[in-house]
């Protein structure tokens, strides 16, 4: 069975694209079938993937020696593409993370999406996004990841505007599409720009070929290779100037968010920068550029979510901030700290965000969470369960995140000193806003709105992500996470003891100053917001970067438009009037020949007729000169 | 060619046809013109009784002379009220240029005719004196199927002519 | 001089022409019917001609005059009813003024 999961990977994305066509074209009115094919589905491929994880851990498969499988896709003179499967611990930890996280989503949306009208559109389009995703992980060479790529962008295009009627909604998804886009394009021109220099664009085959390449000609090419792939993972994980779709991206429904925006899609820029880590570690100034931009969005999100009111938003901006704390892993060499990271990450973002949904979905959809307050006792599972999700994303020990986020400072710490406090920084930040968040919805006056009841559709994901939270870390931990998903030699899982105390104490200090800011009242919240001033005014408007876009939007696409306009008026429009112009002028003067009086007609054909006879008395007479006389008639 | 026939006789015809043929265009009364076509048609007949076609010149009398002429003549009377001075008279600005281009077109044909010096005057296969039977014969036998089809036209001519005139003297 | 082809050929040219003439000319519909009829005999007269002048040994010309004749029939009948058409339409016969086709 583990050796069938194993050869058999392709298996497990298939499941929920065929989900996703029965839904899709047959079973969309009937919204109880829907959601069961499409949650037995996304069982099916969670059961493939844990015996496909149990067959790479048994049978020694290691990033070094992975297993891979190939399909001939197309050949053409001088180009050959495979459609393939590369399955090694880390593609296996993806699909892992992927269909458990997609299949306890699934679920938790039954109860969500109860009574929605499109609720088997929502079945279908989420089963589409799984089978894309999963299969972007077991991609064995960049064109066929690219395609899941685009994949999975067209998925969260469709489900951030699921609720089309609403302008919001549609607006959001555009933004998500186009800006994605930019970064989509960015990863293509690298992809080929890979397929021009190498000839191949096989994970494997770049690996074997990289370092005779690098020894032959240094790696100026590769840089730029580098650093156009990179833009992908920047448009997708939301990173520093690209960022902007992901807030906004909160307008589809919340399990959307849970599942997308925060577990999986987004984090298939860390996956992508992680299967080519071998290019990216080739070149240092990437690595640092990486780590620089990582740990700058990583502040910046964070700086940003702490004064944010809706509840999804502050989740979306701690999302940039988490995904850029990846990134600073990746970019401090650490592949390991980065993908356990992301491995925390999905379990415990997903809670939150379903635990935000549950909320909302509780308080018939209010956002604000300053409109919230005291719910601990009205809906308590929710409130232990996000209790455990905060713990973990602050990193408080023995919770998911302390793990994770212990071993990214470590390893910051080892390589760059300024990229470590920034990292520290973030981290107390980090504990502030989710402990504000916390404080703010579950405890304060409450509010007298009757809740909405949450079913058990939506309580049993909400545990056992809960579970997850806890224990994953610790797991990780313990079952050496750093011995299966690395890049170079296998570094065995160690704890500073110094960062360790650090990244304990820090969210403490943190969640006791959000608790007397906001539960005991000890200083008031405005008061600070007043006294910080700019700053709490340029962290409430995301730093203006949305009007900055806007204008230059404006300016760029305006200014190009108007240019555009007279030169389509006066130089295309001038060519056009002038040919016309020229048609119409002959047409007059062939008009005046026309006269409608059939007389002239009869003369102008006499006319021929007096050409005709002439040119034939001429070709007559030269005739009968060879012929030498002689007549006709 | 007949000996006997004087050349006098054909210069006189030819003069009178030509003449009455300008007399048709150059008549002021459209009823003085369809006279002088009577006479251009007359004229022709006497041609055709020179060259052994005694049937042909009743026939263009009997048609031409009489039945087209008269048809002309009553449809210029019917549509006399308009006053036919007017259109009647050839327009002075068209006179030149018309009259170069039908010169041209004369003695470029005159040129053809007359430098083709070797054209056989004589005929030299005796053509039968009665021309009568003669053309029936090919009419009916030769000629069956382009006769049948000359009768069909004549009567689709005659339908046509009916629609088209239909109304004419109504409303 | 004998009156020979050539003599048939250019009267019959001289009264084509002036049918010709006559319809550049004219501008009254019943005028350029006349001259339309002239020159149809003048090309009547060059087939009369041929047939007796040219070694033909029976009288074909003479019936293709037949035809001929016939065919003119139908088309004074025609026109003449279309040009009664015209002047109920118009009420005109004067071709200058009917330019309603005119681009």
């Amino acid at each position: 069975m583990e050796y069938f999961a194993l050869t058999n990977a392709w298996l497990i994305p298939l499941m929920p694209a065929i989900a996703f066509v029965l839904i899709g074209l047959f079973f969309k009115r009937w919204s109880a079938l829907s959601a069961c094919i499409a949650v037995f589905a996304s069982a099916v491929s969670f059961i493939l993937a844990i015996f496909a994880a149990i067959a790479v851990i048994g049978s020694g498969i290691s990033v070094d020696a992975p297993f891979v499988g190939h399909v001939i896709w197309a050949e053409a003179a001088g180009l050959h593409f495979e459609m393939g499967m590369l399955i090694d611990p880390l593609s296996v930890m993806m699909l892992f993370v992927v269909s458990l996280v997609s299949l306890l989503v699934q679920i938790y949306s039954i109860g969500y999406m109860r009574g929605d009208k499109s609720f088997g559109r929502f079945f279908a389009y989420i089963s589409l996004f799984s089978a894309s995703m999963l299969g972007l992980n077991i991609s064995a060479n960049f064109l066929q990841m690219y395609i899941f790529w685009e994949l999975v962008g067209l998925c969260s295009y469709l489900l951030i505007g699921f609720y089309y009627q609403r302008i919001a909604a549609r607006e959001a998804a555009k933004k998500a599409f186009i800006t994605t886009r930019i970064g989509d394009f960015g990863l293509l021109i690298g992809i080929l720009l890979l397929q021009t220099v190498f000839g191949t664009v096989d994970f494997l085959e770049l690996r074997q070929l990289l370092p005779s390449y690098i020894a032959s000609y240094g790696t100026g090419t590769l840089t730029i290779i580098g650093i156009l792939l990179f833009i992908g993972p920047i448009g997708k994980s939301g990173q520093f100037p690209l960022h902007v779709w992901l807030p906004d991206a909160m307008e589809g429904p919340a399990p959307v968010s849970a599942l997308i925006h925060a577990a999986t899609m987004v984090v298939a820029g860390v996956y992508l920068v992680a299967r080519a880590y071998f290019l990216f570690a080739s070149v240092p100034a990437l690595l640092e550029f990486i780590a620089w931009l990582g740990a700058f969005t990583a502040f910046f999100g964070a700086s940003i979510a702490i004064s944010q009111r809706e509840i999804k938003r502050i989740l979306a901006y701690s999302t940039i901030s988490q995904l850029g704390y990846m990134m600073l892993a990746l970019g401090v060499g650490s592949l390991t700290a980065s993908l356990f990271h992301l491995f925390t990450h999905a379990f415990f973002k997903a809670l939150l965000f379903l635990c935000a949904g549950a909320v909302m979905h509780a308080m018939n959809d209010e956002a604000d969470i300053f409109k919230m307050g005291g719910l601990r006792k009205k809906i308590p599972i929710v409130f232990i369960t996000m209790t455990i999700g905060v713990l973990a994303i602050s990193g408080v020990p023995p919770f998911a995140g302390f793990f994770s986020k212990d071993e990214i400072l470590s390893a910051a710490l080892s390589v760059n000193t300024p990229i470590y406090i920034i990292a520290v920084i973030t981290a107390f930040m980090t504990a502030f806003y989710m402990a504000r968040l916390l404080f703010v919805v579950f405890f304060g006056e409450k509010t007298n709105m009757r809740l909405h009841h949450i079913s058990c559709f939506m309580q049993i994901p909400l545990v056992l992500l809960a579970v997850l939270s806890l224990v994953s870390g610790l797991g990780g931990y313990i079952y050496d996470f750093g011995y299966w998903i690395r890049f170079g030699a296998p570094q065995p899982e160690h704890m500073d003891i110094s960062i360790a105390v650090l990244s304990a104490v820090l969210p403490l200090l943190a969640f006791i100053l959000a608790w007397n800011i906001y539960v005991r009242k000890k200083w008031s919240a405005d008061c600070i917001a007043a006294r910080m001033g700019v700053l709490y005014t340029i962290s409430f408007h995301k730093y203006y970067i949305d009007e900055f876009y806007a204008v230059l939007c404006r300016f760029f696409i305006d200014g190009i438009g108007r240019v555009m306009y007279f030169i389509d008026i006066y130089i295309i429009g001038g060519i056009i009037n002038v040919i016309s112009g020229l048609v119409l002028f002959s047409s007059t003067l062939l008009g005046k020949i026309q006269t409608g009086q059939t007389q002239r007609y009869a003369a102008a054909f006499l006319c021929g007729v007096i050409i005709l006879l002439l040119c034939g008395i001429l070709y007559f007479n030269k005739i009968s000169g060879i012929t030498a006389g002689g007549g006709v008639l | 060619m007949n000996i006997d026939l004087s050349s006098g006789l054909f210069y006189f015809l030819a003069a009178v046809m030509l003449f009455s043929a300008l007399g048709i265009i150059y008549c002021r009364n459209l009823v003085h013109s369809a006279l002088f076509m009577a006479l251009c048609f007359i004229s022709v007949a006497g041609l055709y009784a020179m060259i052994n076609a005694d049937f042909l010149a009743a026939v263009q009398i009997m048609i031409y002379a009489g039945t087209v002429v008269i048809l002309i003549v009553l449809g210029i009377m019917i549509t006399r009220r308009t006053t036919m001075e007017r259109t009647s008279m050839p327009e002075k600005k068209y006179i030149f240029r018309a009259s170069v281009l039908a010169g041209i077109l004369f003695f470029l044909m005159s040129y053809i005719f007359i430098t083709a010096g070797t054209l056989p005057t004589l005929n030299t296969v005796t053509l039968p004196d009665d021309t009568v039977s003669a053309l029936a014969e090919l009419l009916l036998d030769r000629y069956m199927l382009a006769f049948e089809i000359a009768a069909v036209l004549l009567l689709a001519a005659m339908i046509g002519a009916v629609v088209l005139a239909k109304g004419a003297d109504e409303k | 001089m004998i009156i020979g082809i050539t003599h048939f050929l250019i009267i019959s040219a001289a009264l084509f022409c002036i049918g010709l003439y006559g319809i550049l000319i004219k501008r009254n519909l019943f005028s350029i019917l006349m001259c339309i009829e002239l020159m149809l005999n003048a090309v009547n007269i060059n087939l009369a001609a041929f047939n007796y002048f040219l070694p033909m040994p029976d009288l074909s010309g003479q019936v293709m005059i037949l035809f001929s004749v016939a065919v003119a029939a139908a088309e004074v009948a025609v026109g003449l009813a279309l040009i009664f058409r015209v002047y109920r339409d118009f009420r005109t016969v004067n071709i200058d003024k009917l330019n309603s086709m005119k681009g």
